[in-house]
């Protein structure tokens, strides 16, 4: 027994923390935890270190002073005299606004371009491979400085809308395009609560209301699939559905005295109505049709990977190819799609912090920019960056694992 | 045990280079190149010219301060700096001394631990605006949108303006002058501010100069200098003296012409404790009896500097105004040299 390589308990001898295989990987991993503890120990002390020899330190009281600085897209109250935080918040919902239109403009773009390549259209297919290459292969950042830049330079500035020899005019007198953003009508109340103008309570309103009609329509589908399953016939639905959704809607934005306010040329810039900035157009667009590109390869990929016998037995059955498409191939493909689309959503909020390029101020521009630079709190800033994208890349991914989970073959 | 130790080593060894990092100075002579902030481009003050030699007012400094450290005023590595990047580099050691169209103000001198040497121009911040817009007042611009060079005073000063008179404004925050140049003369926004030189500078370079006027108003005071790391007083004392011997050399009538001549026949004794023929200032900075007379000889006084750069006679065509000497009404006043 003394030969045995066994160890037997009370022998353990410490070269067998690396000789033995049972051990082993267990001493590999304490020293990379050790390593890894030291260095950013390390790097904690070099930073204390230089930090009490610049006579620095590290405090947060600079959020609550004044910001300063004025900022051009504010989707909440702001001015030169709010907080640095408030300004921080500003960007925050800057950069929410723009990554969710991005979100919904990209999957769209994915979604009918990896359908199109598809397509046995040669021509369409080589358009949507043509657009999938040229526009992933190049950087992001280049995709947004190139349409703003066209913007500014095609578009005309609202001077060219000015006098009798105007060289542009606005769109049906309601809609104005200059290179400093587009310049909508936007609705508002005149008999609304909290009066004219009106408070935010009037457009909770309109969405309670359209809430309402989204769940009773589905009633009425409900109701009609159970009629149907009882008795064979389906009961005609479409002119009850359209009554809910526009009835109730139409007679409160007559209660509340809808009217809008159409943008009118008055001193230097249009005024009235909704600006959409020539920096969100140029973001939200560049980061659509980039992460787009994205997205219909996956959506491709998704689509082939639906066995061609799918396609083919739901063609046996009679299905057009546009519902053999719809009811067939696409939910089945979801489940391969929604886990990359997933890293394509996070990578579209992520990089609109290129936003600073065009001048529009997001989060990476007014904490990490401006305040940043006038505070000098470098340090501070960055972390509290970190960490907010940090928080927003972790709740997309629970978000879309939430739906992917709803999504997936549901096995018995 | 052992790598717990090496690390602890590291550690140590971190710290001690971390308190080491105080001697400029040193650090210049034993790398035998000045490492200067500017900016990525303002003609006349920082700009590489057509054989990418750096020129303009403030490289001027820079080069004095490389002839009166090392002898040799082409030993500085330019580092193009934007108005955000400029103060992380300088802080972080990556430049020995910041010359770039930077304002003078408490909270960068006392908060963000910056030492400013002297002011090298007198500014203030106005606004320019294409002559077709009729517009004659700062005060005309409620509902303007001006483009801003973002991360500078300025951007602070316009916000303040624009609330003391009660008009609104929208801001276009811009990274560097050459992007903001570019959305002014597209007519992305109505008007461009930033320092009044820096407008003359940026208007002498359009097209037609002529169809953009600066707005009367100065709305602010903008003391520009150049300025180095807080804590290191030997190395602040060479960038001070050496922008102060620049004017002084101006007030005494010594130039880049004349100051071969001055050192060795001068019987102005100011002249002389100057340009290092007399007295011991230069061994009390820590460098060469002629460090002065090498600025002067390389780059010029003051207003050989101003001159060719950005003065009248330069599409620029800035005047003299508050930055003339003390004895001509000016602000310009070095203290003495004894």
């Amino acid at each position: 027994m003394s030969t045995t390589t066994d160890p037997q308990g009370g022998t353990f001898r410490l070269s067998m923390l690396l000789n033995d295989t049972r051990y082993r990987s267990m001493t590999l991993q304490a020293i990379a935890a050790i390593v890894l503890a030291l260095a950013l120990l390390y790097l904690y002390s070099n930073l204390a270190a230089n930090l009490r020899a610049a006579g620095l330190n590290i405090s947060f009281a600079f959020l609550g002073s004044p910001a300063g600085y004025d900022i051009n897209q504010t989707l909440i109250d702001y001015n030169s005299q709010s907080t640095n935080l408030r300004a921080a918040v500003v960007g925050v919902l800057n950069t929410l606004l723009v990554a969710f239109l991005a979100c919904v403009t990209a999957t769209v773009f994915g979604v009918l371009a990896g359908v199109l390549r598809l397509s046995n259209n040669w021509l369409v297919s080589k358009l949507m491979a043509f657009y999938v290459e040229i526009f992933r292969n190049i950087p992001v950042l280049i995709w947004i400085v190139i349409i703003f830049t066209i913007m500014i330079a095609v578009l005309p500035g609202p001077r060219a809308f000015r006098g009798d020899d105007a060289t542009s005019s606005m769109l049906f007198d309601l809609f104005a395009f200059t290179n400093r953003g587009v310049y909508v009508p936007g609705p508002y109340f005149t008999r609304g609560i909290g009066g004219e103008g009106g408070s935010i309570i009037n457009w909770l309103l309109v969405i309670v209301v359209l809430v309402g009609s989204l769940f009773a329509t589905r009633a009425v589908t409900a109701r009609a699939n159970n009629i149907q399953a009882a008795t064979g016939v389906r009961p005609k639905t479409l002119w009850t559905n359209l009554a809910i959704w526009f009835v109730p809607i139409i007679a409160l934005l007559f209660i509340l005295g809808l009217s809008w306010d159409v943008p009118a040329l008055k001193g230097f810039n249009f005024a009235g109505g909704i600006k959409v900035g020539g920096p969100l157009i140029a973001l939200w667009f560049a980061l659509s049709i980039y992460t787009g590109a994205f997205i219909a390869e996956n959506v491709r990929a998704g689509i082939q990977a639906v066995s061609k016998g799918q396609t083919e037995a739901a063609s046996a059955l009679g299905l057009r190819p546009n519902r053999v498409m719809s009811l067939v191939v696409l939910p089945q493909a979801l489940r391969v799609i929604i886990p990359p689309l997933i890293s394509q959503y996070l990578n579209i909020t992520k990089n609109s912090s290129l936003a600073i390029a065009v001048g529009y101020a997001d989060i990476t521009a007014t904490l990490g920019g401006i305040t940043l630079n006038q505070t000098g709190r470098a340090i501070e800033c960055v972390l509290l960056l970190m960490l907010f994208y940090l928080v927003i890349s972790l709740l997309i991914s629970a978000f879309m694992n939430v739906y992917n989970n709803s999504m997936k073959l549901k096995e018995r | 045990m052992k790598k717990s130790v090496l690390f602890g080593a590291l550690t140590v060894a971190g710290l001690a280079a971390g308190a080491a990092a105080a001697g400029t100075l040193d650090d210049v002579k034993a790398r035998g190149k000045l490492n200067c902030g500017v900016t990525t481009g303002l003609v006349g003050f920082a700009a590489p010219d057509a054989n990418g030699e750096w020129k303009g007012f403030d490289v001027a400094v820079c080069r004095a301060v490389a002839a009166a450290v090392l002898g040799d005023p082409s030993a500085v590595e330019f580092v193009p700096t934007t108005g955000k990047t400029r103060f992380t580099a300088l802080a972080s050691g990556e430049i020995d001394m910041l010359a770039r169209n930077t304002t003078w103000t408490f909270s960068r001198d006392v908060d963000l631990k910056f030492e400013f040497t002297g002011v090298n121009y007198y500014d203030g911040q106005g606004f320019m605006v294409p002559k077709e817009l009729g517009v004659s007042s700062a005060k005309d611009l409620d509902g303007a949108t001006v483009c801003i060079q973002t991360g500078t005073t300025t951007e602070l000063n316009l916000a303040d303006f624009f609330r003391a008179n009660n008009i609104s404004y929208e801001p276009v925050p811009i990274e560097t002058n050459a992007e903001a140049q570019q959305q002014y003369l597209a007519g992305a926004c109505d008007v461009y501010t930033t320092d009044a030189s820096g407008l003359a500078a940026t208007r002498a370079t359009f097209e037609n100069p002529g169809e953009h006027i600066l707005l009367p108003e100065i709305v602010s005071k903008e003391p520009l200098g150049p300025l180095v790391r807080h804590g290191d007083n030997e190395w602040a004392d060479v960038v001070r003296w050496t922008l102060n011997a620049l004017i002084t050399a101006e007030e005494l009538g010594v130039s880049s012409a004349n100051v071969a001549e001055m050192a060795s026949s001068t019987n102005n004794p100011e002249v002389a404790r100057l340009l290092g023929t007399e007295g011991e200032l230069g061994s009390m900075l820590g460098l060469e009896a002629d460090w002065a007379k090498r600025a002067i000889e390389t780059q010029g006084n003051y207003g050989e500097i101003f001159a060719k750069n950005i003065g009248e006679e330069t599409p620029i065509g800035l005047s003299r105004g508050l930055n003339a000497q003390w004895t001509d009404g000016g602000l310009l006043y070095s203290p003495p040299f004894r």
